[in-house]
């Protein structure tokens, strides 16, 4: 069996906002090995993701290990090493969300996008997470649309919701 | 170091303090099962093989990373340990794909030796078979994840012995996975320095060199053990 190779990626200029940014972060936290978390944080905040590229970018510029990085990065849920997409909607599935008609909306999305929890629409625009439970019970179903939690949710609303924040393009 | 009493097994011993329990039990030659633990390398307590009790305290505790305090009552040989260590070395069997006919290692394996110790006859647990990638492209030596037991000696020993820290864990549970830099195959590492410390480290037939067959591979986890101790001994 062939092992997929990790497709290499240019190197990241230093001129890009996003570079500054994460250097100002390093810098901030004076180069120490244990913020790697901190400054992991901050990558994923100014790319979205985690782009090979930019974990080779810390590693080199840190002087962490790459294999210490991308063990930090694959133990920790928050941190993706794929693109979540431009707009994300993450669909709670936690037990009050689920009885209360998660799975409707997971449904109506997979109808309306063909997209499954964890999928990216071909042009970048639009990703489906889904969570466990994101501690709003008393909103079930609850959805997060771009960071903004939307309170009982209804399965027919969810199409023309997510299509007018992909259209407004923000 | 001051002398603290503790009684192991019921034995009373004057031991030093801040020693470990382990260190203890080796010292007085009381036998205790291990698995992640070798000697030169800083301790986990991963495997749970080396559990004691302790009077005063309901919890099992690992003897590697405990630490003596006085007066303390410890056991290693109850039955209730017992069963556990069988439990434990049963479901390392269970995770993944040890077929000791075909491995490189059969006969001078650390996981086989286990298996007699504790009198393992079968394995009453599911096995797992999850899909693991044997890794080839090392030019001299082979990672075979099927064989593979997170015991993390090869990992502890890249970074604390070599310091190159080629190796890594991926993933938690049973998605966990030895990786070398950032999941790159092995051969295409720019950390590793091809020194064949993590092959010695390995108990079980996971890492190896190649142009070995079945049953032929002896490995020296002790070289691990004196290269840290004449390290230390220069310094």
């Amino acid at each position: 069996m062939k092992k997929k190779k990790l497709i290499l990626e240019a190197e990241l200029s230093k001129t890009d906002p996003r570079v500054k940014m994460l250097m100002v972060k390093i810098k901030k936290e004076n180069y120490r090995p244990d913020a790697l978390i901190e400054i992991l944080h901050t990558a994923q905040n100014s790319f979205g993701y985690l782009p090979m590229n930019v974990l080779r970018f810390i590693s080199k510029e840190m002087k962490v290990p790459p294999s210490r990085i991308y063990s930090t990065v694959t133990f920790y849920h928050f941190f993706s090493l794929k693109s979540k997409g431009e707009h994300t909607c993450l669909v709670c599935t936690g037990t009050a969300c689920y009885v209360k008609g998660a799975q409707n909306i997971l449904d109506e999305i997979e109808k309306e996008f063909s997209l499954k929890p964890g999928q990216v629409t071909a042009d970048n625009k639009f990703g489906v997470q889904t969570a466990r439970c994101i501690g709003a019970c008393g909103l079930a179903p609850a959805v997060v649309m771009d960071d903004e939690v939307l309170a009982k949710a209804k399965a027919e609303d969810i199409k023309k919701i997510i299509n007018s924040r992909i259209g407004a393009g923000v | 170091m001051a002398k603290i009493p503790v009684n192991i097994d019921g034995k009373s011993l004057e031991v030093e303090s801040g020693k470990t329990i382990l260190e203890v039990c080796k010292a007085n030659d009381i036998e205790i099962l291990t698995m992640c633990h070798l000697e030169g390398l800083g301790d986990i307590g991963a495997c749970r093989l080396c559990l004691v009790e302790i009077e005063g305290i309901n919890k099992l505790l690992p003897a590697c990373t405990t630490k003596v305090a006085p007066n303390q009552v410890i056991k290693t040989k109850t039955e209730k340990l017992k069963k556990y260590q069988k439990i434990t070395t049963e479901l390392f069997f269970a995770e993944r794909n040890h077929v000791c006919a075909v491995c490189v290692v059969n006969g001078n394996c650390e996981l086989q030796d286990l298996g007699y110790k504790v009198g393992m006859t079968r394995v009453r647990f599911p096995y797992l078979f999850p899909k693991c990638e044997v890794d080839t492209s090392h030019p001299w030596y082979v990672m075979d994840h099927n064989r593979c037991i997170l015991c993390t000696r090869c990992v502890r020993v890249c970074g604390e012995v070599e310091g190159s820290y080629n190796w890594g864990v991926m993933k938690r549970g049973v998605a966990a996975r030895i990786i070398s830099d950032f999941n790159t195959p092995w051969g295409e590492s720019i950390t590793c320095t091809s020194c064949s410390k993590c092959v010695n480290a390995c108990p079980t037939g996971a890492i190896w060199p190649k142009a070995v067959v079945q049953g032929q591979f002896k490995k020296n986890p002790k070289m691990i053990t004196e290269l840290v101790e004449k390290r230390k001994m220069h310094l």
